[in-house]
């Protein structure tokens, strides 16, 4: 037995914002930061908001990879104001922000470290919860994972819950239009990532399958489009939207594996954009799992045009694919590119393993690493040296 | 060959454990003892119950308890024979297993949910128990 959990609407295309017209309540607060307020993208919001009547708040203190304590600050203020509607306006953290403080909110019994699968949370008694990204790439608005990091610990806490999945989620391509060249990299490389790891990790299935395989499909052909072109290829910025939900759709509903975990790590312990600490890992980890996944890899690679070969020829041809994508999209091959000195790199070395190895997709990657294989890998992806064990 | 639920089933099951070099390498920092409860259905006549004490890779004290009652332990995982069956056999994945319902786990869920690796040891090594089933 398993599941398939999703908004129960997915508002998409062009003037997919005035869906928001149509909503009925009291209050709605808003989470969301200080450069999207800056950017004019919370006004566009609040335009539409305006015509329901509804009292509107706005918390924009949202940092990226939010802290606990910005959760409890926002939920205290939220509580105080007794929003109807909350509305996670962002990138992946404030869409994980407005999903933590959702749970605060309804539950003030409960600690962030409560939102576990096996934790019941009976939400949606005080408040719904609407997701609007504006990058193209977490996946966060349908997903039922919520990332905050612990300060203290240094660790982002993976916590999840099919209850914090929105009920709605608004993809207008309006809101990513001018996302910046090294932002529309990154996170559709986070998004490659995710329908890569759902196709291929034990937990895969039918559904994410499906998603997964048009998710990679958009990305292969819009991404270098999205970056070079901007806001002058609408229709490559519509589709990397589309992508990016669908990708998260797709790991939301079987899981992601060990470039996640690694990439978890490195992000944490590193201070780098989650996109790019995650994307880096791909191709290492990739060749890693040949020996178990090669003829899953090779499904991916038909499913973009690679079709002659052997399982393990068209896979390599794949990595290859990518490593060229992500060459053309000017993302780091290697961790050496990304300027950390390599001391520093192997004093932190025991930390990145010990982190990468508390994640879930550890046990659920095609091929499960010792704590020996994450050491090798996390140097070869370090060196820039394709796996060979 | 042992019978599972029995003494000689969790007592050859702690043995197994501190023989994995995976398990040991898994859990090498866990702290935490458990009741590993049994309920009747598919035949099973009563409730069993296991008490495994884990500590730093090791498996320092596993037994069979009269009742949940007589010992208080830092997590309860919990299901119903059948599933403990498929469990054991290796068909039903033991985080899967709880996203499911098909075992309960009582603790701290973020600690359980830091070493699935260890979880997912913890079962390869019960499966590889040479078990009789009633």
């Amino acid at each position: 037995m398993w599941f398939f959990t999703s908004p129960r609407t997915i508002v998409f295309g062009e003037g997919a914002l005035e869906y928001l017209k149509e909503l009925e309540g009291k209050k709605v607060f808003i989470v969301t930061d200080k450069n999207l307020r800056k950017l004019g993208i919370v006004d566009k919001v609040v335009e539409q908001l305006k015509e329901t009547g509804m009292e509107i708040r706005i918390f924009d203190e949202v940092e990226p990879e939010p802290s606990k304590q910005t959760i409890e600050r926002g939920a205290k203020i939220l509580s105080e104001f007794g929003a109807d509607w909350i509305i996670g306006l962002g990138g992946g953290s404030c869409m994980d922000a407005a999903k933590a403080m959702w749970v605060l909110y309804e539950r003030p019994d409960l600690t962030i470290e409560d939102i576990t699968p096996f934790e019941k949370l009976n939400l949606r008694k005080k408040a719904r919860l609407i997701n609007i990204p504006t990058t193209s790439g977490t996946g966060a608005d349908v997903t039922w994972a919520v990332v905050i990091t612990d300060t203290e610990r240094k660790v982002k806490l993976e916590l999840a819950s099919k209850e914090v999945v929105a009920d709605i989620s608004i993809l207008d391509p309006a809101l990513v239009l001018d996302l910046p060249p090294r932002l529309t990299a990154d996170t559709g490389m986070d998004a490659l990532v995710h329908a890569i790891e759902a196709y291929t990790v034990q937990w895969k299935n039918d559904f994410s399958d499906a998603l997964a395989l048009r998710a990679v499909q958009l990305i292969f052909k819009y991404l270098p489009r999205a970056f070079k072109n901007g806001r002058n290829d609408p229709e490559a910025r519509e589709k990397m939207h589309n992508a990016a939900t669908m990708s998260g759709l797709a790991f939301s509903n079987s899981q992601i594996g060990i470039v996640h975990a690694m990439g978890h790590s490195l992000g944490a312990v590193f201070k780098i954009p989650h996109g790019r600490s995650v994307a880096v890992f791909l191709p290492y980890v990739m060749e890693y799992n040949l020996s178990e996944a090669a003829s899953l890899y090779a499904e991916i690679a038909e499913a973009i045009g690679i079709t002659d070969g052997s399982d393990e020829e068209e896979a390599r041809k794949l990595i290859e694919a990518i490593r060229n994508l992500m060459k053309e999209i000017e993302e780091p091959l290697s961790i050496k590119e990304m300027d950390i000195p390599r001391e520093e790199f192997e004093a932190k070395l025991d930390e990145l393993i010990e982190k990468a190895n508390e994640s879930t997709g550890t046990i659920v990657n095609p091929r499960v690493p010792t704590e020996e294989d994450y050491r090798k890998l996390f140097l070869y992806a370090y060196e820039g040296k394709s796996v060979d064990f | 060959m042992p019978k599972f639920p029995s003494e000689e089933w969790v007592k050859e099951f702690c043995k197994l454990l501190n023989e994995n070099k995976e398990y040991e390498e898994a859990t090498k920092n866990w702290e935490g003892d458990f009741l590993f409860i049994v309920t009747p259905d598919e035949g099973l006549d009563k409730e069993y119950v296991f008490y495994v004490d884990l500590w730093h890779g090791k498996c320092r004290e596993a037994r069979m308890l009269k009742s949940r009652e007589e010992k208080k332990t830092e997590f309860i995982y919990e299901g119903p024979y059948s599933n403990w069956k498929k469990l054991i056999k290796g068909e039903i994945d033991p985080i899967k297993g709880l996203l499911t319902r098909k075992f309960k786990l009582k603790g701290s869920m973020m600690k359980v949910m830091r070493a699935t690796k260890a979880a997912k040891e913890l079962v390869a090594t019960a499966s590889k128990v040479p078990t009789e089933f009633i």
